[in-house]
């Protein structure tokens, strides 16, 4: 029986859907039954990870130092992870304090071309002996050959494991098949895979990963995660041992750490909404979904015309400012319309 | 070429670093009034860099730091376009040979440096150092929102620059580009939290430098900020001519915000590099004053 390794993004992806406003008792309660349920992976922290919490993306409640504090408190068993994306977090300011608070696992992350820029932290995070896999985010903006290069610095750096990110929710099974297969036929170390939901096939596309190869798979507890959400974790654990691959997670626990996110901490269930789907279709950062409609009403212009308009301009995550000088635009031109 | 005939009245530099900003700079050097470039330094002579010089007829070095210290005459102006770190170690060498240095690292050895706010303070000190490429495009828009503006909370700036215009230095350096955007924001904005936050973009056909930068501010005068963000812009826009404001200041969602963007003259590379061309425009401005210095003092 092969195994999959589920790393769960409940806590760090589900931030985007709250907009960053995880509190002690969230983290406290659904770390708990995470351990319990013997999840390997827990991540934590705000949703670009640590260092994130800005005006740009939104401004986290807890400080990155409170939410590992609590984290760590309450696994015992599972790894603590945080996501980390250089121009963000810097080592002495942010790598140095997750370490003295006890993270476990270290996944470095960045814009899919430009790995170079995780170098020095990869090494870092490995010289003090932690647990680290590279991550390429926006990953369907990329072709399979551009992805192997960036992975293969990213292994040359020190990573242990290489996760692909579908941040837009853009692929579609065949697309996730090519890549990892490219990946795992090239790779000396493990291969991940990271889904989001926007059309409707954050499962199906895990499911494809798995079999292309991919021994690391991101999930989230009821698919809590940034726009149309993730690959819903205890779905997940169900598929794959219907499938007979092993990731060591008790089933019951795992339904009952999601019961907890839907009663505990989330707002509302992800859905596919409108916006999800032209998000989707445009290849757009998920995160970027709450933004948008903050913009659009601001502005009074349609939240699709954004996501096509930001798709166009082959915005990445991190470029938030670029949604109120599209919605401005859009506002200008609706006006200037209008007036003849 | 009229940078070789009239020179007699020009100050010597020397530019140590041939990558990405090194070669900009030296096309900027050339076309200088007050400037003229003696020697350019790297360390692989088969670089693009060192081939541009070479095009060029600019005297090269591939000797690193050595090639200053063995002919200490050949300039009295230093441009290190080398890594944070080689700086450090520039540094001293220069002072010990009496040299003004310009550093574009961001080394943090230096005086601080944005021209448009305070270019003639900098002329009292040897070692000016030009903050980062998001530095100088957003730290005069910050100093302008501490100068108007009650009370300020906090600053936040947000760069986004095109992957191609980033060499590899500038990419094993960002953690020193945060730290020391970050700092000169804080400084010059007397805002005691600040945030730096850079973006690399593989878009093709590249991306213009943006950079958005947001206030909390309790009482926010837009009024008083508008006029004074229009005189700094156009304040910049005499070193840098395409420096132009996208979003002007606007308030929304409890902070104040507003963006620039930056296209570059196109020097050594495309026009979209504006981030090149705005740390190197400004290290020019300092360069220019500290030559007509050293000149007039000669009489």
């Amino acid at each position: 029986m092969k195994n999959v390794i589920i790393s769960d993004s409940t806590l760090r992806d589900g931030s985007h859907a709250i907009s960053h406003k995880l509190t002690k008792e969230h983290i406290t309660a659904y770390a708990k039954a995470a351990d319990a349920a013997g999840i390997p992976i827990v991540e934590v922290g705000h949703g670009n990870g640590l260092g994130a919490s800005s005006l740009q993306v939104g401004l986290s409640l807890l400080d990155d130092r409170t939410m590992l504090e609590t984290a760590r408190k309450n696994l015992t068993k599972s790894k603590l992870g945080i996501h980390v994306i250089p121009g963000f977090a810097t080592i002495k300011k942010d790598l140095t304090m997750a370490f003295e608070l006890g993270v476990d696992v270290v996944r470095l992350a960045c814009h899919c071309t430009e790995a170079d820029i995780t170098e020095r932290h990869i090494s870092f995070a490995r010289e003090r002996g932690k647990e680290v896999f590279g991550v390429l985010m926006m990953s369907h903006m990329a072709p399979k050959e551009v992805l192997l290069d960036e992975a293969l610095k990213m292994q040359s750096y020190g990573a242990e494991g290489l996760i692909i990110m579908d941040s837009a929710g853009a692929y579609l099974p065949g697309d996730v098949q090519s890549r990892i297969t490219h990946l795992v036929s090239h790779l000396n170390i493990p291969v991940g895979f990271h889904a989001h939901n926007n059309l409707g096939m954050s499962i199906a596309n895990s499911v494809a990963a798995v079999e292309a190869g991919a021994q690391i798979i991101d999930a989230s507890a009821k698919g809590f995660g940034a726009g149309a959400g993730n690959a819903q974790l205890e779905v997940l654990v169900a598929v794959f041992e219907k499938m007979g691959y092993k990731t060591n997670i008790d089933l019951y626990k795992a339904l009952d750490a999601a019961d907890i996110v839907e009663k505990e901490i989330m707002d509302a269930a992800p859905s596919i909404k409108s916006v999800s789907i032209v998000s989707g279709l445009a290849g757009v950062f998920s995160a970027f979904a709450k933004h948008v409609a903050i913009a659009a009403k601001e502005y009074n212009v349609d939240p699709r015309d954004i996501f096509f308009e930001l798709g166009k301009r082959k915005v990445v995550a991190g470029q938030e400012d670029i949604i109120v000088e599209v919605a401005l635009a859009l506002s200008d031109k609706k006006k200037r319309g209008q007036h003849g | 070429m009229n940078a070789r005939n009239n020179n007699t009245k020009k100050v010597k530099v020397a530019i140590l670093g041939s990558g990405n900003i090194g070669t900009d700079l030296l096309v900027k050097t050339l076309r200088s009034p007050y400037l003229e470039c003696s020697i350019f330094i790297g360390r692989n002579l088969s670089s693009k860099g060192m081939s541009k010089a070479l095009s060029l007829n600019v005297n090269v070095s591939n000797q690193g730091s050595d090639a200053i210290i063995k002919n200490p005459d050949c300039c009295e102006i230093v441009f290190d376009a080398t890594s944070a770190l080689s700086h450090q170690h520039h540094a001293k060498i220069l002072s010990g040979l009496h040299k003004i240095a310009i550093d574009l690292t961001p080394a943090k050895v230096g005086h601080f440096c944005i021209p448009a706010i305070n270019l003639d303070e900098c002329l009292k000190y040897n070692n000016i150092n030009m903050i980062t490429c998001g530095g100088q495009s957003s730290i005069p828009l910050a100093h302008v929102i501490g100068q108007t503006q009650k009370q300020v909370d906090y600053i936040e700036v947000v760069s986004t620059i095109a992957s191609k215009s980033a060499g590899p230095a500038t990419r094993l350096n960002l953690d020193e580009y945060v730290d020391t955007t970050e700092k000169g924001i804080m400084l010059f904005s007397n805002c005691k939290q600040a945030k730096a936050i850079l973006n690399l973009n593989p878009a093709e056909p590249c991306i213009n430098m943006q950079t958005t930068i947001s206030a909390l501010v309790p009482e926010p005068d837009l009024v008083a900020l508008e006029k004074s963000v229009n005189a700094m812009v156009a304040k910049i826009q005499q070193y840098v001519p395409n420096y132009r404001l996208v979003i002007p200041p606007t308030y929304e969602n409890n902070r104040i915000i507003m963006s620039v963007k930056v296209q570059g003259m196109g020097d050594f590379l495309p026009s979209y590099a504006g981030n090149l061309d705005i740390i190197n425009c400004a290290a020019i401005a300092v360069a220019e004053e500290f030559a007509k210095k050293l000149t007039d003092s000669r009489g």
